[in-house]
């Protein structure tokens, strides 16, 4: 029965892993960007989302409706006026911003709030579980993030799909200059992606928070997991970030069971399997 | 505008689209200077290219390639229905994706993408390249009635006789300058060739 609650456990935290990934995955996929900070703005979404919830008292969940807005328009802005600028000058150059980025991001955090480690209490949430049966119990937390990812990578192959802001972010993804030239502004269209990316980081790292204690270095560490995430899975491909995540995280909470310091090292086998197998990952499909 | 490989009609084209900025000089549509207008603006503006090489769109289906035509649209005459009157063929398989289309049917796909836009330029780049001759024909045949709803067009084209038979006026590039202008009707064959390959009366007499 343990190897069952593992399993269970697997996926719930790969559903974890996609929805931290979905914007790497994304933002590469339309933009040709690797966002380097990606790791580091979860973290700084959880110290926001702290933040929110010591001033103004209010539980876990009303944070991250706050915070994932407003990094929304953080990313907006980012991407116009920081990456936008070095994409103009060479793919290359968005590397070196974003790891820039990277760091500035980590000494503005040591520097204003101290490397002490943090975690974001969930309250009565972190405690709470279905008792499936005397062996396997599933927590309402992990239950909670796996539904919220599974509704933002829905969410947003609908809006890519459907809606007509979607179809010019695929358009610009396809081609940038023939999009310019049906009239797409592509500029704001990358803009918009960067939204959607920073928002659902921002789900990401509040949901970190309530997992496990975050320090201002933790971001690079978890950027390796959405990295492989989004390699298993296929770059560019909604669905295969989803599966990506959760053969990530299926790997390590598996991993952890045969011996508890393994679980890590055996998502990255993983993940170097599928890279010695598979390079184009599991799904490799477009943005549609 | 017809010109030899080499000559800037591309180049010109895209400068005119926005895609490059003029290094002198400015682009003017109806007295309205244009230059620094961004090029996704022009297309509200009336300036529509159909690119070489077609440049559709792979992971949008037909359709969505034709819809994102109008995503500046000025208001008009051309819509879905229009295209699909114009090229029956692309109704039933509007749902399909456009990379198993033939070179022909892309280019028609392309044509159609620029017209949902209701442009008053069509900007048409090589409209010939890489299709057979009874392709081309064809997309031909079709410009004079497109013509007649009230656009203009700029063809770039190295098809010469073909540019010239579909023309009201023909200018000939070279080098990035003009070496003829002129109603194809009144154009020599020997002069249209020797602005073609920049033999000038001088350097042919001259005997180099």
């Amino acid at each position: 029965m343990t190897w069952v609650n593992a399993i269970v456990q697997g996926i719930l935290l790969g559903g974890l892993y996609a929805l931290f990934a979905c914007g790497l995955s994304l933002m590469f996929g339309v933009m040709r960007v690797i966002n380097l900070a990606h790791g580091d703005f979860a973290v700084l979404a959880a110290y926001l989302a702290l933040a929110i919830i010591t001033g103004l008292h209010v539980p876990v969940l009303w944070s991250a409706l706050v915070v994932a807005p407003l990094f929304g328009v953080v990313g907006y802005l980012v991407q116009r006026f920081i990456i936008q600028r070095s994409l103009d000058v060479s793919p290359l150059t968005t590397l070196l911003v974003t790891f820039g980025l990277s760091i500035v991001i980590q000494n503005g955090l040591l520097e204003g709030l101290s490397a002490n480690s943090q975690s974001l209490p969930s309250g009565s949430l972190a405690s709470a579980s279905f008792q499936v049966n005397n062996q396997l119990s599933i927590g309402y937390e992990s239950v909670i993030v796996f539904a919220v990812a599974v509704v933002v990578l829905v969410c947003l192959q609908v809006f890519l799909s459907r809606a007509r802001l979607g179809r010019e972010v695929r358009a610009a993804a396809d081609d940038q200059e023939a999009a310019t030239i049906v009239g797409v502004n592509v500029r704001h269209v990358y803009g918009v992606t960067a939204a959607i990316a920073f928002a659902t980081v921002a789900l990401a790292g509040v949901a970190f928070g309530m997992y496990s204690s975050f320090n201002p270095a933790a971001g690079p560490q978890r950027l390796i997991f959405a990295f492989e995430a989004v390699v298993i899975g296929g770059v560019g491909s909604l669905w295969g970030t989803l599966a990506g995540g959760i053969i990530l995280g299926l790997a390590q909470v598996l991993g952890s069971q045969v011996d508890a310091s393994f679980g890590v090292l055996a998502g990255h086998l993983v993940f170097l399997m599928v890279l010695a197998l598979r390079p184009s990952g599991l799904i490799p499909a477009r943005l549609s | 505008m017809i010109g030899a490989n080499g000559a800037g009609k591309s180049t010109l084209l895209r400068t005119i689209a926005g895609l490059h900025r003029p290094v002198a000089g400015t682009i003017q549509l109806d007295g309205r200077d244009i230059t620094h207008l961004p090029a996704h603006r022009r297309v509200a503006a009336g300036i529509v290219m159909v690119p070489e090489g077609r440049r559709l769109f792979p992971s949008l289906s037909l359709e969505e390639n034709l819809k994102l035509g109008s995503t500046r649209s000025r208001s008009g005459a051309w819509n879905l229905d229009r295209v699909y009157q114009l090229f029956p063929w692309m109704a039933e398989r509007r749902r399909g994706p456009t990379v198993h289309l033939s070179g022909g049917e892309q280019q028609a796909v392309a044509i159609g993408r620029g017209l949902m836009a209701n442009p008053r330029i069509l900007l048409l780049d090589e409209l010939s390249l890489g299709l057979a001759p009874a392709v081309v024909q064809r997309l031909y045949d079709m410009l004079p009635a497109l013509l007649a709803t009230g656009m203009s067009f700029l063809l770039v084209e190295q098809d010469v006789t073909q540019a010239l038979r579909v023309s009201d006026w023909a200018h000939c590039l070279l080098e990035g300058k003009i070496t003829l202008s002129g109603r194809p009707r009144d154009l020599a064959p020997a002069k249209v060739e020797a602005a073609y390959f920049g033999l000038s009366k001088h350097s042919v007499g001259g005997g180099g």
